[in-house]
């Protein structure tokens, strides 16, 4: 359609039906709260966490199972490798990682539990702060347990 | 996602929702993640009270230590067992994770490959150092190996 140029101020008022073009209504201001979908509650957090720590113990798995490979190629490759997870850098990241895989673990369950039990959804808040209180205690047992091994004789 | 003819969609307010025919994958994937989840809160669990809690912990770990729990069926199929609910299960979480943050499609084909490749290499891995690991190999330091691998020629 060859575009005859209109006055940009007459355009809209001096409309001819032919070539005026459709105005659209200015869309209504979002309901959504801050204007994101993450609403900053206890389910956006287990949801978050449970991605976070996913993650983490997939990237490690990853490693775990090429380290663990190297018994197959003689005891002083594996020796060398795993000596690694035995110094006081490493060792506190390894409470990082059992922190996730027991977050992950309890938070698992909740989420089985939201779905299969009849009032999970109604529970998943006390849930929640069920899960973090179990990894709490959790972690209270193994910290010392494995600083002790890592910096002890 | 491909382009859906037209004809194909469901005229407004039709009486019945058309059902897909086959097998739901997605379906079975969702129910995946639940039963080898709850099944790897067992024998993850189990893992780590072995290998970090018991005995020295992280400290006793080496090939002697390696040798002695892979020479015994028992260790063997927990570890097989392990090692594919655990990678199927991660793996499966980050194809949900690319399917929901990539949208390009290239760059979602290739990583979705990458993930697949990689978990498929491992599985084969690992299920091969499980059950052709030899305990005892020939010529090691005796220092290194296990203690009933005895004489070494």
């Amino acid at each position: 359609m060859p575009a005859k140029a209109m006055p940009a101020t007459e355009g809209a008022a001096a409309a001819d039906s032919s070539s005026a073009t459709m105005t659209v209504p200015a869309p209504r201001p979002s309901v959504i709260p801050g204007g994101t979908l993450y609403r900053g509650n206890e389910g956006m957090w287990s949801w978050v966490l449970h991605r976070i720590t996913g993650v983490a113990i997939y990237f490690f798995l990853l490693v775990h199972i090429l380290d663990t490979a190297l018994v197959r190629v003689s005891p002083e490759a594996y020796n060398a490798v795993i000596g690694a997870y035995k110094t006081p850098l490493m060792g506190i990241a390894e409470l990082g990682l059992v922190a996730a895989v027991v977050f992950h673990a309890f938070n698992g369950l909740r989420i089985i539990l939201v779905d299969f039990w009849g009032v999970g959804t109604r529970h998943q808040k006390a849930m929640f702060y069920i899960v973090i209180a179990l990894s709490v205690v959790v972690m209270a047992a193994f910290t010392p347990r494995h600083l002790i091994s890592v910096f002890g004789g | 996602m491909t382009t859906t003819d037209v004809s194909q969609l469901d005229a407004p307010r039709s009486p019945h929702a058309r059902t897909r025919r086959g097998i739901n994958l997605e379906k079975w994937g969702w129910i995946y993640m639940r039963v080898s989840g709850v099944i790897l809160v067992v024998l993850i669990f189990g893992h780590l009270f072995v290998n970090l809690v018991l005995g020295d912990g992280v400290s006793q770990i080496d090939f002697a230590f390696v040798a002695g729990k892979l020479s015994d069926p028992f260790w063997q199929w927990y570890d097989f067992f392990l090692l594919w609910f655990a990678l199927i299960h991660g793996s499966n979480g980050m194809r949900t994770i690319i399917n929901d943050y990539v949208s390009a499609p290239r760059v979602r084909t290739i990583l979705l490959g990458a993930l697949a490749s990689s978990a498929a290499v491992l599985l084969i891995l690992g299920t091969l150092v499980i059950f052709t690991f030899d305990p005892c190999p020939a010529g090691a330091d005796p220092a290194l190996v296990a203690s009933f691998c005895g004489d070494l020629s």
